[in-house]
């Protein structure tokens, strides 16, 4: 084994067994080293141990650091440590046009890339005054593709939940129904993931021919899924005592602390910003908005559970609308800022559509001008401010976005639901026992792209 | 102790390096040191019935460094998380590998800003790079069975050091990227 | 925004004159909206007059835009406005702090965006406060919505600009020894050029742009 340096003045080693600080002695643990640990932390006096619980831990749902100060098992102080996934997205989109700005704001929330697609175009079709004009279809696909967002999202927030917990059969569940979903993603859009679908105007290309018949294959063989996970869980004994009066965030701390959510929905209050609040057509869908009211870990799960069931149903509702809308353009109608040409796939891959060249080239002059300076240069927004919110699994999303008439963003800031859950760790956790804080981050469901941007 | 200090020479040392290498590249065990969206495609790697990485004996990700052989940086690093990502490779032992999974881990990817280190070559010597955002996982299997070739053809001992001035030889002759030109030159 | 735009559009640096959208850009008006708002807003506007007796001299434009009210505050009400915002019209939820930095307008430079949501009544607006540069100091809200603090963190870490009271306000997203403020304006994005074979592409900040 190793020679451990006991030497108490170790600060030019980061990999000594201990150091001296201001604040009292710091131990590193490498591995193997167990017991001179506990005959160091033994000689000292200190009854209470900070435990850094780094930002590479496979429990802490993504590149987040909780700083522990454990007295025993118990829990008395959490402080959360973030910024270790700061992309500067924000800095970005502001050097690129307003379409461009998509493929940044797509990969902020990573499981959820519809929906940050889907709150930027939401707030930049509202500046420009087209959020009426956008044709129905697209405002249908917008739908359909946020509630399979959901579903995904939902069993990766589920599977590691699970993970964490200790219960391994429900992560492999969860990425089997994930994979159906994605497969979908991948015949509609092109990508599985961050897919930068929906664009300012509609979205980037409709669904191909027989889509409406895979979709409802989807649903059903999605549909009989959950059983197995919900057979799994649901009145599990030793799940709902691992999850049951753990992480209790009640109805005046989540609104002091702006939570959204499935959260705030488990603390019993039905705000769900697509009924309250609806946009994209979702006040002509029939949903029901799920709420528990034990605002426990085991509540959040219930109505992630339950938010499953509801999301097929929407989707349901969609795929029949689609079929009355065939044929329908899925772009805003004006061709000084609709995103020119639909893609349709060749024989060396998806791109623009051979009708779309043809027109360009050999017909009309216009077009080829509007297709010219739309990829170069963009479109224009007028100058001003607009706030759009969507309800994303995890709670409000909105996007802030200012613009100064030009070509490109002035300052997009995007209002991320897990930034603001994140800060109720430290309420839900401190003053029980380590192993619930687990729970009790895997109840929020971070997603550390949205919450560092 | 270890391998490297008992090697025979001559042909036993070729039949001791082929069975290292099938033995080291038969249970490679990953760190877990998912970062962003590409975290979540190695998981769908690790976890989806349809793409199973346990065929190659890897489902077992090791969380501490200590027991993992392969680093897969999947996702961008940011400045903050640099020194981490230094530390976790540091604990890890030899022999070690590193694949950095997707754009963002390869060269900064599409974040060409102040915040994302462009490319953990500048932190970690990398195996295998993979490009892709995120990298499909039949993509990560790809590069991970690369991987595999790879430390099956790990050459040990003097063998070793004659490779490694090889390397160093050719990469000091390169002929860097910006004077290159065209595809023939 | 109430900048004027004076010289060529098209690209800057180039003689590319084509301007495709033409040069519009409707400058924002600097006074408030007349009244009636509409929808909502004017029940929001009369209530805090009535529960504010200070509203004409705390709160200096009024502005309805695109279906959105935006109350334009004097920092040194901010405080008082939230907490009768919050106590006596029902908005118990802020959504956050967003920082936006216009270097043009000199005197109030670095803004801070407060979105309010009313659960109650289901209503929405926005509180804007405008500081100046040289004296970069907001007075922080998180005694009255407790959850913008690491909203003021952020805005803090990104533009600069110091709240007073915040409990702990240090960097957040950057590295905590981190020099300058990365969302201004005047810092550099720090991209780097790409090379390929015989060329490289420039870093965003510097590829040509249009106006």
């Amino acid at each position: 084994m190793t020679t451990q340096d006991k030497s108490k003045n170790n600060l030019l080693d980061p990999y000594a067994s201990s150091r001296e600080t201001t604040e009292g002695t710091v131990f590193s643990v490498t591995g193997g080293d167990w017991d001179s640990l506990v005959s160091e932390i033994g000689e000292s006096k200190e009854e209470r141990i900070i435990v850094n619980m780094g930002p590479q831990h496979p429990s802490t749902h993504g590149v987040l650091r909780l700083v522990l100060e454990l007295e025993g098992e118990t829990v008395t102080e959490v402080r959360t440590g973030i910024g270790y996934l700061h992309t500067g997205i924000e800095k970005n989109i502001e050097f690129r046009n307003w379409t461009q700005a998509v493929t940044f704001a797509t990969r902020m929330d990573y499981l959820s890339p519809i929906f940050n697609e889907t709150a930027y175009c939401l707030a930049v079709e509202k500046l420009l005054g087209i959020t009426n004009d956008i044709p129905e279809r697209a405002s249908v696909i917008r739908v359909l593709m946020m509630e399979l967002n959901r579903i995904s999202s939902h069993m990766v927030a589920l599977g590691t939940g699970a993970l964490e917990l200790g219960a391994m059969a429900p992560m492999f569940f969860a990425f089997r129904d994930r994979e159906i979903v994605l497969d979908t993603f991948e015949e509609i859009t092109g990508l599985r993931m961050n897919m930068a679908y929906v664009r300012p105007g509609g979205v980037s290309q409709d669904l191909p021919a027989g889509m409406n018949i895979k979709l409802r294959e989807v649903v059903k063989s999605l549909r009989k899924n959950f059983n197995d996970n919900a057979q799994l869980l649901i009145g599990n004994t030793i799940w709902m005592k691992r999850t049951e009066g753990i992480g209790y965030l009640d109805l005046a701390g989540c609104t002091a602390l702006g939570i959204t959510g499935p959260v705030l929905r488990s603390a019993g209050l039905p705000w769900d910003l697509r009924k309250m609040q609806p946009y994209c057509g979702y006040e002509n869908y029939e949903f029901d908005v799920i709420t528990a009211d034990t605002a426990d870990v085991y509540g959040r799960f219930l109505v992630r559970m339950a938010e499953l069931e509801q999301s097929l149903r929407i989707i349901e509702q969609a795929i029949d609308k689609l079929d009355k809308l065939e044929g329908q353009p899925v772009m805003v109608a004006d061709k000084k800022i609709a995103w020119p040409a639909q893609l349709a796939l060749g024989a060396d891959g998806l791109g623009n559509s051979l009708d779309h060249i043809r027109e360009i080239m050999g017909t009309s002059m216009e077009s080829l001008i509007h297709h010219f300076k739309l990829v170069t240069e963009g479109f224009r927004v007028p100058a001003g401010q607009v706030y759009a919110s969507v309800e994303s699994p995890r709670g409000e999303l909105a996007a802030h976005v200012v613009s100064d008439g030009g070509t490109r963003p002035y300052r997009v800031h995007f209002r991320e639901p897990s930034f603001n859950n994140l800060q109720s760790t430290s309420a839900m956790s401190e003053g029980g026992m380590v192993a619930d804080i687990i729970g009790a981050v895997a109840s929020i469901d971070p997603v550390m792209g949205g919450v560092d941007r | 102790m270890g391998l490297e200090d008992k090697l025979p020479s001559g042909v036993l040392l070729s039949t001791v390096e082929g069975l290292a290498g099938y033995m080291r590249k038969s249970s490679v065990w990953p760190a877990t040191f998912g970062l962003a969206c590409c975290a979540i495609e190695m998981m769908a790697l690790g976890s989806a019935p349809k793409h199973d990485i346990s065929r190659f004996g890897m489902e077992r990700f090791s969380a501490s460094p200590r027991q993992a052989d392969l680093m897969i940086v999947a996702g961008r690093v940011s400045q903050k998380m640099a020194p981490v990502l230094r530390q976790i490779y540091d604990q890890m032992t030899a022999p070690k590998w590193v694949i950095s999974m997707g754009a963002c881990a390869s060269s900064g990817g599409m974040f060409n800003n102040y915040a994302i280190v462009q490319g953990v070559d500048h932190i970690v010597p990398v195996d295998i790079y993979l490009p892709g955002c995120p990298p499909r996982p039949e993509q990560l299997m790809d590069a991970i069975i690369k991987l595999h070739t790879l430390i099956s053809d790990t050459k040990l001992g003097p063998n070793r050091e004659a490779v490694i001035k090889e390397v160093e030889l050719a990469a000091m002759n390169a002929k860097p990227t910006i004077q290159m030109k065209g595809l023939l030159a | 925004m109430s900048e004027e735009q004076t010289g060529m559009f098209g690209a800057i640096g180039t003689g590319d004159t084509s301007g495709y959208g033409g040069l519009v850009r409707t400058a924002a008006a600097t006074g408030s909206t007349e009244r009636p708002f509409g929808g909502y807003f004017d029940q929001v506007a009369d209530d805090l007059e009535r529960a504010y007796p200070d509203f004409s001299d705390a709160i200096t434009r009024v502005v309805v835009d695109r279906g959105e009210l935006t109350l334009h505050i004097k920092k040194s009400r901010l405080v008082e406005v939230a907490q009768i915002l919050r106590d006596k019209l029902l908005f118990e939820m802020c959504m956050g702090v967003s920082g936006i930095h216009y270097p043009e307008r000199t005197g109030a430079e670095l803004v801070a965006v407060y979105p309010l949501l009313s659960m109650t009544k289901n209503q929405r607006i926005r509180l804007e406060v405008a500081t100046s540069d040289l004296d970069p100091h907001i007075p922080s809200v998180v005694n009255v919505w407790a959850g913008n603090n690491w909203h003021e963190r952020e805005t803090f870490d990104m533009f600069g600009i110091i709240f007073d009271g915040h409990p702990g306000l240090t960097r957040i997203l950057m590295p905590d020894d981190w020099d300058g403020h990365p969302q201004r304006k005047d810092y550099p994005l720090g991209g780097i050029s790409v090379e390929y074979k015989g060329a490289t592409t420039p870093a965003p900040s510097n590829r040509r742009s249009y106006q």
